[in-house]
C-alpha cells in the first residue's frame, strides 16, 4: 500500500444468491484526493458504499483504512477511525434538527455551521432550526447529509450520488464543498452517474458488474464510459 | 378522604414545589405574582394567582378539586398559566372536575404540570369539558412526571367545543418514568373555520398499559383537525391508539397520524385510525405506522460515530420532543 493512500480495497467479493455482485473489485483512494466511481445502474455501486462503511461485509477480501484492516469492523469503529458515508437517499428524522444534526458527530460552533450550511447552499437562517424531516425536500436533504459529512472532518467520506436530485443552482455549491473538504485533508470516494460532478476528481474508475473495469483522468474516463458502457448492454457480465 | 397526615399546608405546598422544580418546571414562573397559576395536592388547593384576563373558581371536594377557569373576551394573556396537580404520597386519589371557557377572542397558553413521582397506588382523574369561543386561541400542553413505579393510573377525559374560527392545540407527554396505566379520552366538536389539534406523546416501559382516544369531529365549514400520536414502546408495555376524525362539513379536512415505535419483545402495539365523512366536499386522512426503529437512521446515526445505544437514544428523543 502506498504511503499517502487512506483507503486500500484488496479482492473483494460478495455474492448474492451465488452471483457475485461485487467480484474481485480492487480499488484504491489517496489521502486528501478525490477519486471518481463511474457506473451504470446496477452495477454494484451503492453496495460498495455499503461495504465501505461496514453496512454490510463482504465475503471475501480486505478494506484497510490507513494500512488497518477494518474488514470486520461495525460502522460505528468505521465511523469512529474516519470513514463515513453520505447517502443516496438519507434517512429523515423527526424531532432533530438541522443544527442538532450537525453537531452529531463533534462539537460545533453556531459560526461553523453556518459556514457549513453555506457551503452546501443553504442559508442557515432559513434551516438551520428546521427538522431533519419529511418536510425537507429530496435535494435539502442531500445537502443537509453533505453539511453532516463536511462537519465530521472525516479521512474518508464515501458520496453516493449526493448530486442526483440537485438544481444547477445548487450544484456547484455541493462540488465546491467537496473540493474544500478534500482541501481541508479529507479523501472522498465520488460516486456518480454525471460528467459534470465527476470533473471534480483526480482520478475516475468505472464499475461494471461489481468489478472495477478501467480507470484514469476524469474527461478520459467520461469518454470511456459513453463509448463502452452506455451503449453497453453486458450489465452483469463485465465487457473486459 | 385519607391525608398525608404529617403535612401541613404549608408544607404540602413547599414539598409541591420542589417536586414541581425537580420535574424541570419553571418555579420562577409559579412563585411569579404576574403569572397566573394554581397547584393542587391531591384535593387541596394550595395556591391561585389570578392575573389579568383569567378568572380561577374552586371548590374542594372528598377526593379532589372543581375548578372553573374563564378566559374573559378579548383577554390577550401574556405570559402561560401554569397548572400544577399532583399527589406526592405512594398512595391516593385526585379527582379534577375542570370547568373552562376561553371566551370570544380571547388568547391563552396553559402549562400543566402533573406529579406523581412516588406513586405506588395513585389515581389521577380529571373530567374537563370545555369551550372556546369565536376566534379564541388556547394552547394546552400537559406534561407528566411519574416515578419507576408504574403505580399511577391517570385518566384524563375531555370534550371541548371550538367555536368559529377559534384554535385549540394539546398535548399530553409522560416520557420521564413509568406512563402506569393511562386511559385517555379526547374529544374535539369544530365548528366554522375552526382549528383543532389533539397530540400525544409517550415513553411506555415495563408493564405500563396505554389507551388513546383521539376524536375530532369537523362539524363547520372548513373546520381543520389533527389527532396525532407518537409513542415508543419498550419492555412489555402495551398501547393501543385510536385516532378518529368526522369531516361533517363542506371543505373540512382532517387528518389522524399515528407513529408507534417497538423496542422490547413483550409490547403490544395497535392502532385504529377511524376516518368517516358524511359531507362530499369534506376530506379526512390518516396515517398509522408501528413497527421497530428504521434500520437506515440507526446507520445513518452510527456512520457519523453514534454507537447503537446512542443513535437508537437520539431517535427516540426526536420522535418523543
Amino acid at each position: 500500500m502506498g504511503i499517502n493512500q487512506v483507503l486500500e480495497i484488496k479482492d473483494l467479493m460478495l455474492n448474492l444468491n451465488g452471483k457475485p455482485i461485487i467480484n474481485h473489485l480492487n480499488l484504491e483512494v489517496r489521502e486528501g484526493k478525490i477519486q471518481g466511481l463511474l457506473g451504470m445502474n446496477g452495477t454494484g455501486k451503492t453496495t460498495l458504499a455499503n461495504l465501505i462503511m461496514g453496512l454490510s461485509y463482504p465475503d471475501g477480501g480486505s478494506i484497510m483504512l490507513d494500512g488497518k484492516d477494518i474488514t470486520r469492523d461495525t460502522i460505528s469503529q468505521r465511523a469512529r477511525k474516519g470513514i463515513t458515508l453520505a447517502w443516496q437517499e438519507p434517512a429523515k428524522f423527526e424531532g432533530l434538527s438541522v443544527a442538532e444534526y450537525l453537531r452529531l458527530s463533534r462539537k460545533l460552533s453556531s459560526g461553523e455551521i453556518e459556514r457549513l450550511l453555506w457551503m452546501v447552499g443553504l442559508p442557515p437562517a432559513e434551516y438551520l432550526d428546521r427538522d431533519v424531516d419529511a418536510s425537507l425536500s429530496g435535494g435539502e436533504r442531500k445537502r443537509v447529509e453533505l453539511a453532516s459529512v463536511l462537519a465530521m472532518r472525516p479521512k474518508l467520506a464515501v458520496l453516493d450520488e449526493v448530486d442526483s436530485g440537485i438544481d444547477v443552482v445548487s450544484l456547484p455549491h455541493i462540488m465546491n464543498g467537496i473540493v474544500e473538504m478534500s482541501k481541508q485533508g479529507s479523501a472522498a470516494l465520488l460516486i456518480t452517474h454525471s460528467e459534470d460532478a465527476i470533473g471534480i476528481a483526480e482520478s475516475v474508475s468505472i464499475l461494471c458488474a461489481g468489478k472495477i473495469i478501467n480507470s484514469g483522468p476524469p474527461q478520459k474516463m467520461c469518454r470511456w464510459f459513453k463509448t463502452n458502457c452506455q451503449t453497453c448492454a453486458h450489465i452483469g457480465e463485465p465487457v473486459l | 378522604m385519607k391525608r398525608f397526615p404529617e403535612m401541613t399546608v404549608v408544607k404540602e405546598y413547599e414539598a409541591m414545589l420542589e417536586a414541581y422544580g425537580a420535574a424541570g418546571g419553571d418555579l420562577k414562573a409559579l412563585k411569579s405574582s404576574a403569572v397566573g397559576n394554581l397547584v393542587i395536592h391531591e384535593n387541596k388547593v394550595l395556591g391561585v394567582n389570578e392575573t389579568r384576563g383569567i378568572k380561577v373558581k374552586t371548590k374542594e371536594t372528598e377526593t379532589g378539586v372543581n375548578l372553573r377557569l374563564v378566559i374573559e373576551k378579548g383577554a390577550k394573556v401574556k405570559h402561560p398559566v401554569h397548572l400544577c396537580f399532583g399527589v406526592l404520597p405512594k398512595e391516593g386519589l385526585q379527582e379534577i372536575i375542570f370547568k373552562m371557557e376561553a371566551e370570544d377572542d380571547s388568547e391563552v397558553n396553559l402549562v400543566a404540570h402533573c406529579l406523581f413521582p412516588n406513586a405506588i397506588n395513585v389515581t389521577h382523574r380529571m373530567k374537563a369539558s370545555i369551550k372556546v369561543g369565536d376566534n379564541a386561541r388556547v394552547c394546552y400542553r400537559e406534561t407528566h412526571y411519574h416515578g419507576e413505579s408504574g403505580g399511577v393510573r391517570v385518566i384524563p377525559r375531555a370534550k371541548i367545543t371550538v367555536g368559529k374560527g377559534g384554535s385549540w392545540e394539546s398535548t399530553l407527554a409522560i416520557i420521564e418514568g413509568c406512563v402506569g396505566v393511562l386511559r385517555y379520552d379526547f374529544e374535539i366538536f369544530g365548528e366554522e373555520k375552526s382549528n383543532s389539534a389533539l397530540m400525544v406523546k409517550l415513553f411506555g416501559k415495563k408493564e405500563d398499559d396505554i389507551s388513546i382516544v383521539e376524536k375530532i369531529h369537523l362539524d363547520g365549514r372548513e373546520a381543520r383537525g389533527l389527532a396525532k400520536s407518537r409513542l415508543v414502546l419498550t419492555d412489555n408495555a402495551r398501547a393501543m391508539v385510536r385516532g378518529e376524525t368526522y369531516g361533517n362539513a363542506p371543505f373540512a379536512r382532517g387528518h389522524v397520524d399515528c407513529l408507534e415505535i417497538v423496542n422490547g419483545e413483550g409490547v403490544i402495539a395497535q392502532a385504529i385510525p377511524v376516518v368517516y365523512v358524511t359531507n362530499r366536499l369534506a376530506k379526512v386522512t390518516h396515517e398509522a405506522a408501528i413497527g421497530s426503529i428504521d434500520k437506515k437512521q440507526i446507520q445513518t446515526l452510527m456512520a457519523r460515530g453514534l454507537d447503537e445505544e446512542q443513535a437508537v437514544d437520539v431517535i427516540v428523543r426526536g420522535v418523543l420532543k
